[in-house]
């Protein structure tokens, strides 16, 4: 009996071993390496992809690999030099600069990906990825920003909608504060941080509603430090100030408090619905980001994208390729949006009835039509620079133009630097 | 080999020794020396991360002197070395010197004086964090409200961020510091504080004359120890501030931060580099100078 089993098992290991070797040794299959940076959701939406990708290419095996958010760039500038690490890569849209100039990643082949095709096909944001004549990377999905609204506290102070523009919002946010009998805050109307999401909302959206535009000359030059500017920073800046709705860092952060139940709106990204999904006894809606006074819509969006690094060659380059295509094609956006709440990079896959309509991706994918993008050169520098403007106007006191005026030279001063090189 | 047996026996001891001590030479210099040498390197160069390095010269340290951020910060770095280390200094002494005192249930209150220490700082520092909150979630805000006295804006006021997070880091490193002290106040002989009793000397002189001057090595280590983790403060710092990184309007934020934030957000390794050279010269300096004042003349 005994003997019998350990037969079976050597029989077993055998098979299995000769198995693996035909999969691996055979002369047609190519095995390409992908890496990206662990964020679960992102880890399992990738792991569904690679397998339907396996299943419709035999001959190709992709080996995903994950690391820390932290030590992600610095992983992946060590080993492409060195003839190791991924075929595919993936990159916040903002490090392309860097990693082009580094030399880590290649053009996407134009024959494949022809530039008129992808600019007919994705959302124009995409843009952001031409460098000449050639695509060098592409995102399966992006993330916008919208209103999310508390709809106890909402029926409680008895709004119906949420608010379809800034006065509304101002209008509602009054009627969802709530203060103890001192006189503090115990639920804001309107969530505020310039950490979180609010830099995002302000540059692309509040400047472009007061009629301005945040940066002039491809992003390269600060442009908010004239009178659209200034209204959209006084308009910010007077939810605290004059009309006090809100706080800034109230509760710590926006989203907490707002998770808490004690925010009645708050603007954040796609990002942040699987976060929300998960707390129980919370009733939510989203709808579109207000529109300026002239009925402007804007919006603010992000994304990562992939790319094929230099050290792909020969057949390892063909199958990247094909693996980028993959990755580009409206199945795995609509996978990337079921797993991971990112909305598809691609209007034919966003912009489905069912999607459009769906009460949660809905307003954030009609976000998309109107979204814009802002090319970053240092983000947490020219994040400072708005955080630091909104800080001197409420504990020192500065007057709001000078503040406006120091924090634009500040954040041209952060560009200059990058740009010189 | 007949070298080898041509030495006296004190010479063979001193080879064996070096031999012992071969490994972890080794070790140290690849670990320690040569990351070192080469932050050195990189502070005259042009990195990020990406790419080649590329030779800028003095421009890295150019830039820092004239960056207003840059003294801004080295401003900070000493308020928390000037202000932390004495208080530390003080109220550990005075807990020691009472405990040591203390009969009762003495090893359990030396323990929870400890506990401290041995926790992460990265989770004290969000408890203070919380603590610190203003109105409806803060302790400290919510116990002074129950009181009708107005909120106190910790955090985020340019003026008391400082001191908060201190108080925080203070209390961290008190448990080890008790330790330290009690350990220096139990190595006194006893016949010291016996002729005391006898010759009838005051407290206050038992203190000052004996207690004090024979801590010295205790005291002198505490300083040199105690300055060194508060002019490389960063933790307390980095988890009270996470929204706005040494903020409010960098009035929290410490050099180790400000070379963080230059490196990991900025990928300006070289600039980093230099603000690390310049962390590492004031950390020199400042020891060099405590351990010379403090020694024995």
């Amino acid at each position: 009996m005994k003997r019998n089993r350990l037969r079976t098992f050597m029989l077993g290991a055998a098979t299995a071993a000769m198995t693996m070797a035909a999969g691996t040794g055979g002369a047609s299959a190519v095995e390409i390496e992908y890496w990206q940076y662990f964020f679960e959701a992102r880890v399992d939406a990738m792991d569904k992809l690679i397998e339907n990708f396996e299943a419709a290419n035999p001959d190709i095996t992709v080996k995903m690999t994950h690391f820390p958010y932290d030590s992600y760039r610095t992983k992946v500038a060590a080993a492409i030099p060195a003839g190791q690490g991924p075929d595919v890569v993936q990159l916040f849209y903002g490090w392309l600069n860097d990693y082009v100039e580094a030399e880590l990643i290649q053009p996407l082949p134009a024959d494949t990906f022809p530039p008129e095709k992808i600019e007919e096909e994705f959302f124009p944001m995409v843009k952001a990825m031409r460098m000449g004549d050639s695509y060098w990377a592409l995102p399966t999905a992006v993330r916008s920003l919208a209103l999310f609204y508390n709809e106890r506290m909402f029926e409680e102070a008895g709004i119906e909608n949420p608010p379809a523009n800034l006065d509304e919002l101002v209008e509602s946010a009054k009627k969802l504060t709530k203060k103890d009998g001192a006189g503090n805050l115990t639920a804001v109307g309107l969530t505020t941080g310039m950490t979180a999401q609010d830099h995002h909302w302000i540059r692309e959206v509040l400047i472009r509603q007061f009629g301005g535009e945040p940066y002039l000359d491809d992003y390269k030059t600060v442009n908010y430090n004239n009178e659209a500017g200034l209204k959209a920073f006084g308009f910010y800046n007077d939810l605290q100030a004059k009309h006090g709705v809100t706080k800034a860092a109230f509760m710590d952060e926006p989203q907490a408090a707002f998770k808490a139940g004690r925010a009645g709106m708050h603007i954040d990204g796609s990002f942040r619905i699987g976060a929300l999904e998960s707390v129980r006894g919370l009733k939510w809606g989203v709808a579109e980001l207000p529109a300026g006074p002239d009925g402007t819509k804007s919006n603010y969006s992000s994304y990562w994208v992939n790319a094929i690094t230099s050290k792909a060659e020969g057949e390892k380059f063909d199958a990247a390729v094909k693996f980028m295509e993959y990755l580009t094609s409206d199945e795995a956006m609509q996978i990337w949006l079921e797993t991971v709440g990112e909305l598809p990079a691609k209007p034919s896959a966003a912009m489905t009835d069912e999607n459009v309509n769906h009460p949660v991706y809905g307003p954030f994918i009609k976000g998309l039509e109107y979204a814009k993008t802002t090319v970053f050169a240092n983000e947490s520098a020219q994040r400072q620079a708005m955080v630091d403007m909104m800080q001197r106007i409420e504990l020192q006191g500065q007057a709001l133009e000078e503040s406006v005026s120091q924090a634009a030279e500040e954040e041209q001063k952060v560009l200059d630097e990058y740009y010189k090189k | 080999m007949r070298f080898y047996n041509n030495l006296t026996i004190s010479q063979k001891q001193i080879v064996w020794a070096w031999i012992f001590l071969a490994l972890p030479v080794l070790f140290y210099v690849v670990i320690r020396f040569y990351p070192t040498a080469n932050a050195f390197v990189l502070s005259f160069q042009e990195w990020n991360l990406l790419g080649d390095r590329k030779y800028v010269g003095l421009e890295n340290y150019a830039k820092l002197f004239s960056d207003p951020v840059f003294w801004k910060v080295f401003k900070n770095t000493f308020l928390y070395l000037i202000l932390g280390t004495p208080v530390s200094l003080v109220l550990s002494f005075i807990i020691a010197y009472h405990l040591d005192k203390v009969r009762f249930m003495h090893g359990t209150i030396r323990a929870l004086y400890f506990l401290p220490f041995m926790t992460s700082a990265v989770a004290m520092a969000w408890v203070w964090r919380w603590f610190y909150q203003p109105v409806p979630i803060g302790v400290f805000n919510n116990f002074l409200a129950s009181f009708g006295i107005g909120q106190i804006e910790f955090l985020s006021s340019t003026t008391n961020a400082l001191p908060s997070v201190l108080a925080c880091a203070v209390w961290a490193g008190l448990g080890f510091q008790v330790i330290i002290f009690m350990a220096g106040l139990r190595a006194i002989p006893q016949s010291y504080y016996e002729a005391a009793r006898i010759d009838g000397v005051s407290t206050w002189t038992v203190l000052s004359e004996i207690t004090i001057p024979l801590l010295k090595p205790t005291i002198v280590f505490l300083v040199v120890f105690s300055s060194i983790g508060f002019l490389r403060i960063f933790d307390q710092v980095f988890n009270m501030t996470t929204n706005n990184p040494g903020g409010p309007l960098n009035s929290t934020k410490p050099l180790v931060l400000l070379i963080y934030d230059t490196a990991f957000n900025g990928f300006n390794m070289g600039y980093a580099a230099a603000q690390t050279v310049v962390l590492f010269t004031i950390l020199l300096v400042v020891s060099l100078i405590q351990l010379r004042l403090l020694k024995d003349s």
